[in-house]
């Protein structure tokens, strides 16, 4: 091994996988071996299985939905209050001085702390899902597209007004292409933060979703079912920066292809 | 009249952290005619990129004014196109569109666009590339892109600001015959930014040169060669001689640029 040599695309792929298969192996032998009671911790195929009667018995796939729905709902909303404002911050500067001490205080106001707080507001329905995970993302994001779009290289901004573009002609066709490819990164990012907050949310107040199916099978000490949510949400999570990913990669080819 | 008149220009650049102010240029005055070609000879740090980007906009005078067709320069506009150092293409942008940038920017019809985008990709020979990436092209046709760009927007004043500086030798070399070549055919006014003693000579009709900072205008010699110049004349008798003298006025710039440790 050599550093920052790169490595054949199999042996990548096998690599990773391989990871994978130690982990079942390992959690495997834990479990079916006997060192670990049960009661705490499910073997993977006890896992699949109480995932299995989740599917079919408990309609836990309506859970994943309304699960997926909030985060998306929240996530979209935030972004699209977010996004407009952070550029509109790296772009003008007086924009910036006004927002940015408040934003950078709102943004370590852990969103988990609000539920309480959202729940004597809006109740436990999914107005108080959305509210936390916009908390949880949209100060994140204000912050992080405003720093992009403040990081313009300034002598393409130079250029433009040599070639006669307007203040406006900067804002629309320098610094917001400019920025594009890291700003669609950053939400990226925060759709997977996302995810923790609706978890969260669904884990204090809620009568559907992932993360309330978590506590209702503590209660029952079903182990193998919260196991399977848990897994249920990294493997949502992954898909959907897969694709993330590739619609970042297909917008944004001059960069990122 | 003169096409532009720098009216003792002088910038200062305030102190830092209370430090001393900076006198990048003392007071200038230059008067360029129409299709003049000037180059603006110089150590680094001189100012001379200063002095064009007070030209182009980009920069404020601290006092005095600049005037083209008699008109005070306040801001950059699309009557002076620039060539920078740097590469300053839109990465996301292709050639062509890049070309485009400033004729969308007038809000020019695309038919029109894509004749003058056409005609100026041929004169830099890229019309093959029309619709490649910036991060296609080496570092010569990225700048070729660029001269394109600021000449399709037709501009009453060509401002290059060492615009082959990161080149190697014998691209460089092509460059300033491609440039040349347009100028003797187009007779734009181009006022040229270069370090580089050759160059200076072999393109201008006048050679400025500024003293190491604070800058001035230290002297301002013609260029008597005929047009079209060919890359031999760099070669003749009287093109050394040039070349001897001009470097004799550089040097001593030069060595007190260093000492201020420029």
């Amino acid at each position: 091994m050599s550093p920052l040599k790169p490595i054949a695309r199999g042996r990548r792929i096998a690599l990773g996988v391989a990871f994978f298969v130690i982990f079942a192996l390992a959690w495997g032998a834990v479990t079916l071996g006997g060192l670990v009671s049960p009661t705490f911790l499910a073997s993977p195929p006890q896992m699949l299985k109480g995932g299995w009667s989740l599917l079919t018995e408990f309609g836990f796939a309506k859970d994943i939905g309304v699960t997926v729905w909030r985060v998306l709902g929240g996530f979209v909303i935030a972004a699209a209050l977010a996004v407009p404002l952070g550029v509109a911050m790296g772009a003008y500067k007086p924009v910036e001085a006004f927002f940015e001490p408040f934003i950078s205080f709102a943004r370590y106001l852990p969103a988990s702390a609000f539920i309480p707080l959202l729940i004597l507001w809006l109740g436990v329905g999914e107005a108080q899902k959305l509210a936390v995970i916009f908390i949880g993302s949209f100060f994140q994001i204000v912050l992080m597209v405003a720093v992009t779009v403040g990081q313009t290289r300034r002598d393409l901004v130079e250029a433009a007004y040599t070639l006669g573009a307007t203040d406006a002609g900067i804002l629309k066709r320098v610094l917001i292409p400019y920025a594009g490819p890291e700003i669609a990164e950053h939400l990226r990012l925060t759709l997977g933060w996302a995810w923790t907050y609706v978890i969260v949310a669904e884990l204090i107040g809620s009568s559907s979703g992932i993360g309330h199916m978590i506590t209702d099978s503590q209660a029952l000490l079903a182990t193998d079912q919260m196991i399977f949510g848990i897994i249920i949400i990294g493997l949502i999570g992954l898909i959907s920066d897969f694709v993330f990913q590739a619609i970042n990669r297909r917008l944004f080819h001059w960069k990122l292809a | 009249m003169s096409k532009l008149a720098i009216e003792k220009v002088e910038r200062i650049f305030p102190g830092v952290r209370g430090g001393a102010p900076t006198r990048a240029i003392e007071p200038i005055t230059l008067d360029v005619m129409d299709n003049d070609f000037i180059t603006i000879l110089g150590p680094s740090g001189c100012g001379k990129s200063t002095l064009l980007r007070i030209v182009a906009g980009l920069d404020t005078p601290t006092v005095g004014q600049v005037l083209l067709d008699g008109a005070r320069i306040t801001r950059a506009g699309a009557d002076r196109g620039m060539v920078f150092q740097s590469y300053t293409l839109f990465p996301w942008l292709t050639v062509r569109e890049n070309i485009c940038f400033g004729l969308v920017e007038k809000g020019m019809p695309l038919p029109e666009q894509k004749e003058i985008c056409d005609f100026y990709l041929d004169r830099v020979g890229l019309a093959a590339f029309a619709n490649h990436l910036p991060r296609q092209l080496s570092g010569g046709m990225q700048q070729r892109t660029a001269l394109a760009r600021a000449l399709a927007n037709n501009p009453k004043l060509l401002l290059l600001d060492e615009p082959f500086g990161a080149l190697d030798h014998q691209t460089r070399e092509l460059m300033q015959e491609l440039l040349l070549g347009i100028w003797e055919q187009d007779r734009k006014t181009v006022l040229f930014v270069t370090h580089d003693i050759d160059e200076a000579i072999f393109m201008a009709s006048r050679v400025v040169v500024m003293s190491a900072r604070p800058g001035r205008i230290k002297c301002d010699v013609p260029v008597p060669f005929e047009h079209p110049r060919d890359y031999k004349i760099k070669t003749t008798t009287a093109f050394a001689e040039l070349k001897a003298r001009l470097t004799e006025e550089i040097r001593g710039e030069a060595m007190r640029a260093v000492e201020m440790g420029a």
